[in-house]
């Protein structure tokens, strides 16, 4: 629902006293994913306009809707020390060019104005006329072009440049596959898939390669994206200021399921990541009596296609599954996780995401139902 | 002009309708070589071909409105936005403005009585029909390219995509490209070989200068993508490993190509629109082009700097950071020859006396949208900006207001500007500036929310969305922007079609326009000019006095070039008359050398490379033919 800029200031305020937490299964019915509190956002919001009175105010003036109703993938509202500045880097392009348009509206207004009057004195004004097109043309720009090209592409382009090793505390390997992510925490056992822990306010090294086609991983708010490229390792910066949910999604197409390969970053406190972390290494708990004839049946039917660290399914086409119970959503940000949804994903996966390598396998019900209980038994 | 003529004018005028008189009926349009005859041709294919990309783009707009979605399936939705993609930029835009446009005006403008290689322009359009057929008919088989027009690969090998979708696009663009570059280099044979004596480079008009940027653009940029094109098809045919990593090949071979190529085609796209406009805008404001040698360079100058900018397609792969810097500093450089011509344009109006009749309305809101799609274009200069919003839903946004506002805006208004010459009569005023209200606000209302939408995080591409993203209503919006230009685009169409029936004469000159094209009757003569015309002026309609001359020149015979297919060639630079050319007359070849390639092509899409062989063979056949020396005529 677009606000202003300044009506969105303070709402968000009167609410940052009790910051709201939505949690994800509520919201998750309309198959959205967002969390942040809204104190956070009204925060970003005062401090970008008090750096940025002008284009504040051509927000509210021009563009009220940009910043008014984000999901969780705004580029414009950075959680990030590299997307802030593109997002700075934004603001400031915007302004200047609504002054360059504005610039351009008006010249043509003249014309508008002057329709059908008689001509100047001499068919011209020639001179004054060149002169014109000159300075504009061709000098104005080659100043405030120069400016740009210095800020941007020399100092902006360092803050969000991929990082040297060293400055780095962490290493995540993101593979992109059709259409998931696989995620590793190299140095231990963990493996997950469209869902990236990350310790808040800490410097991550994300190394980004794909398995099959090109892929672009991309979480908005945190920083600009890389493509992962056959035969290419590119890396990027990963950091986030504070707790919470980063939507991002694939951004170059990748064949009939681009629309469904999102991701989710977690950012925690790091405790809580280290614990999240030592419990992702781990092998999965045998199953429990419930659970049993669920992975029973998950060794004949799945097992072909996923892991499940600690029992005999080794196979390699889809994600790891060993933890899948602590996962918020499944097949790539495409439903949550919860045991309805699960059980229509194992009844038809091709109905829910159309053209997913996972084939409907033509289970029972109460094959269905155990492989749930299995499934969802996977802290 | 022809009005009154004494009786010895009379008799020349007759000759030449007898030598130029081409056959009649439908065997007449097969066999045309008249450059105004296939430009009409290129004209009506090229409108078949923008309606289904038109359909192509409601059907995405209308799978978008709304989260969640299924009017398409994802299969369908890829092949709708891959044959939007292809339609729009191979077998309209491109073939519209150089093949119709061009065509038609060109040798007009510079008095020319055709084409400098007039069978070379009769085979270019068949070749195109045939490249647009080929590729339609992978749709209907339901095997459309479904990769995206850049089609990159590994998506677009065969492990990924096995049918024949990604033949029929590899080899429907290598067969498109022959077109467009003998196209190509007729016009710049034309331009520099036709010019009516007296018309110097300086003189010449500024559309001239436009197609001759574009020609020169399309000669060079063509190639790679033609070779990206063949790589493609060895490995996707017979097993070759150009981008397969695993034996040395890159993918990134095939982005570098198709960039390298396909930069410089956003300039080929928008370049004749701007000759468009500088044609446009000095009839209606009724005075010379402001700074028209400036603007000329520009136009030259920013087909060549658009060279050095591709790479700015692919800051995200992982260039090194010396490379993004070089590109991006080319990409930043690009803009001033584009501010030139738009201060140039605009101070063209404001210092002249600007009567805002449909075609300068169009033109008004070309320069809007080119600034619009101009300033988000340098935003795509700053790398980090680049990196974070390319393959977003802004760059859909940005590239669209440059090719249908900078682009389709101003062709908008040269269809009015000049269907009086065209069809001898005007078009319904009241309504072409009602129409250009409703494009106007629909193509505002379809792209500008696509600016704010890739903001909040939209990619491109995907064929639905979740809700709760906040990106609901701009796309909302959009859809019934796309709907309300459509509206405004067949009100156009409608009010040509009936206006060519029902509209007033319009004689040789309604808007008092200063380029030849309008010395002469409406519609023009097969021969064009009864007299080769004197020209002192790039506005030479405007110098009364060599008009008179004209008209003294035909009453004495001279100049006249009554003796067969006769028009003549200048000196490249200064435009002096250096001998008189035997133009072809007409021929069934171009269209049967045409049939052949097209059955090569179809061979080879089917893997039948023997008949491939035997089609090829007959094709030279018809070449041989083609230049068998035909018996001179009296």
């Amino acid at each position: 629902m677009p606000i202003s800029g300044r009506a969105r200031s303070a709402r968000a305020s009167v609410r940052a006293a009790s910051p709201e937490r939505v949690s994800l299964t509520k919201r998750a019915k309309s198959g959205a994913f967002r969390s942040r509190s809204a104190g956070d956002a009204a925060e970003v919001t005062r401090r970008r306009t008090a750096r940025l009175p002008l284009a504040a105010a051509l927000l509210v003036v021009l563009l009220p809707l940009v910043a008014g109703c984000g999901g969780n993938q705004n580029v414009l509202d950075p959680q990030s020390k590299p997307e802030r500045s593109i997002s700075h880097l934004w603001w400031i392009m915007m302004t200047g060019a609504w002054i360059g348009f504005a610039v351009i509206v008006f010249l043509l207004f003249l014309g508008w104005w002057r329709r059908n009057r008689p001509g100047l004195p001499g068919g011209g004004g020639d001179r004054a006329a060149v002169g014109i097109v000159v300075g504009f043309g061709v000098a104005v720009p080659i100043v405030v072009l120069t400016l740009l090209f210095v800020y941007s592409d020399i100092f902006v382009l360092k803050s969000t440049a991929a990082p040297s090793a060293r400055s780095t505390k962490l290493t995540i390997e993101v593979v992109g596959r059709q259409w998931f992510w696989e995620v590793r925490y190299p140095g231990t056992n963990a493996v997950t898939a469209n869902e990236i822990h990350i310790p808040v306010g800490t410097r991550i090294n994300l190394v980004g390669t794909t398995d099959d086609v090109i892929h672009s991983f991309w979480v908005p708010e945190l920083n600009r994206k890389i493509d992962l490229i056959p035969g290419r390792t590119n890396r990027i910066l990963l950091e986030a200021d504070r707790p919470g949910r980063y939507r991002g999604q694939c951004a170059e197409f990748c064949g009939l399921q681009h629309a469904h390969m999102s991701v989710l970053v977690v950012a925690q406190p790091p405790a809580q990541f280290r614990a999240w972390l030592a419990n992702m290494a781990k092998p999965a708990a045998p199953p429990s009596p419930s659970g049993r004839r669920g992975a029973q049946v998950f060794l004949a039917e799945c097992a072909g296609c996923h892991e499940i660290r600690g029992t005999k399914a080794r196979g390699e086409v889809g994600p790891d599954l060993t933890h899948l119970a602590t996962r918020e959503t499944l097949a790539a940000l495409t439903i949550p996780n919860r045991p309805n949804d699960l059980a229509d994903w194992l009844r038809d996966p091709q109905h829910v995401k159309p053209g997913s390598q996972m084939p409907a396998l033509g289970l029972s019900d109460a094959e269905i139902r155990a492989l749930v209980a299995y499934l969802e038994s996977l802290k | 002009m022809a009005v009154a003529a004494p009786p010895r004018a009379q008799d020349r005028i007759g000759r030449l309708e007898r030598i130029w008189e081409e056959r009649p009926g439908l065997l007449g349009w097969l066999t045309t070589v008249d450059h105004k005859r296939i430009a009409l041709l290129y004209f009506f294919a090229t409108l078949v071909f923008f309606a289904a990309g038109g359909v192509e783009a409601l059907l995405i707009r209308t799978q978008l409105a709304g989260p969640d979605q299924s009017v398409v399936s994802p299969g369908t939705y890829d092949e709708l936005m891959t044959m939007h993609g292809v339609t729009m930029i191979f077998l309209f835009i491109i073939p519209i403005t150089v093949g119709a446009f061009g065509n038609y005006l060109v040798p007009l403008m510079i008095g020319a009585r055709d084409m400098a290689f007039p069978r070379l322009n009769a085979l270019s359009f068949w070749l195109f029909l045939g490249s647009g057929i080929f590729m339609y008919t992978g749709l209907a088989l339901g095997m459309a390219p479904n990769a995206g027009w850049f089609d990159y690969v590994p998506l677009a090998l065969k492990p990924y995509d096995p049918g024949l979708n990604i033949d029929f696009y590899a080899l429907g663009l290598i067969f498109n490209g022959i077109s467009s570059t003998a196209a190509a280099i007729n016009f710049i044979a034309t331009i520099f070989k036709l010019r009516a004596p007296g018309m110097s480079l300086n003189r010449m008009p500024l559309f001239c200068f436009a197609m001759l940027a574009v020609s020169f653009a399309l000669v060079f940029a063509l190639p790679a993508l033609t070779i990206d094109c063949v790589y493609l098809e060895l490995q996707r045919k017979l097993g070759f490993h150009f981008f397969d990593v695993a034996s040395g090949g890159d993918p990134l071979l095939w982005q570098h190509l198709f960039w390298i190529f396909g930069h410089p085609e956003v300039y080929i796209i928008v370049l004749p629109a701007f000759g468009i406009a500088t044609s446009i805008i000095p009839t209606f404001a009724r005075r010379r082009m402001v700074a028209f040698p400036l603007v000329a360079i520009a136009e030259l100058l920013v087909a060549f700097i658009g060279f050095g900018v591709w790479a700015h397609h692919m800051f995200a792969t992982g260039l090194a950071t010396i490379t993004l810097i070089f590109f991006a500093a080319a990409s930043m450089m690009v803009v001033i020859p584009s501010t030139i011509q738009i201060y140039a344009w605009l101070m063209t109006v404001t210092t002249g006396r600007p009567q805002f009749r449909a075609p300068l309305m169009f033109i008004g809101g070309f320069i809007l949208f080119f600034v619009i799609g101009g300033l988000s274009g340098i935003m795509f200069a700053a790398i980090p900006f680049n990196q974070a919003t390319t393959d977003t839903y802004f760059v859909v946004a940005h590239f669209h207001f440059i090719i249908f506002g900078a682009a389709v805006f101003p062709l908008l208004g040269g269809m009015y500007y000049w269907f009086p010459k065209v069809t001898g009569r005007m078009y319904h005023e009241r309504w072409a500036q009602a129409s250009f209200w409703l494009t106007f606000l629909g193509t505002s209302l379809t792209f500008f929310p696509m600016h704010i939408v890739g903001l909040l995080g939209m990619t491109r591409r995907i064929y639905t969305y979740q809700a709760g993203l906040g990106w609901d209503a701009y796309n909302l919006s959009e859809t019934v922007g796309a709907f309300i230009l459509a509206a405004g685009l067949l009100i156009i169409f409608a009010n040509l079609v009936v206006s060519a029936f029902r509209g007033a004469p319009a004689g040789p000159d309604p808007f008092y326009g200063g380029t030849l094209e309008w010395s002469i009757p409406s519609p023009p003569p097969e021969y064009n000019f009864a007299v080769i015309p004197k020209v002192s002026s790039p506005y030479p309609n405007w110098d009364r006095a060599d008009r008179e001359e004209d008209a003294r020149r035909l009453e004495q015979g001279v100049l006249v070039l009554e003796q067969g297919h006769e028009t003549p060639a200048s000196t490249v630079l200064d435009g002096r008359l250096d001998e008189v050319l035997d133009m072809p007359s007409e021929s069934p070849l171009p269209v049967a050398l045409a049939l052949c390639v097209a059955l090569v092509f179809v061979a080879l899409l089917t893997s039948h490379y023997a008949v491939a062989g035997i089609f090829g063979a007959l094709a030279v056949l018809a070449l041989g033919a083609w230049h068998w020396r035909e018996p001179a005529e009296g």
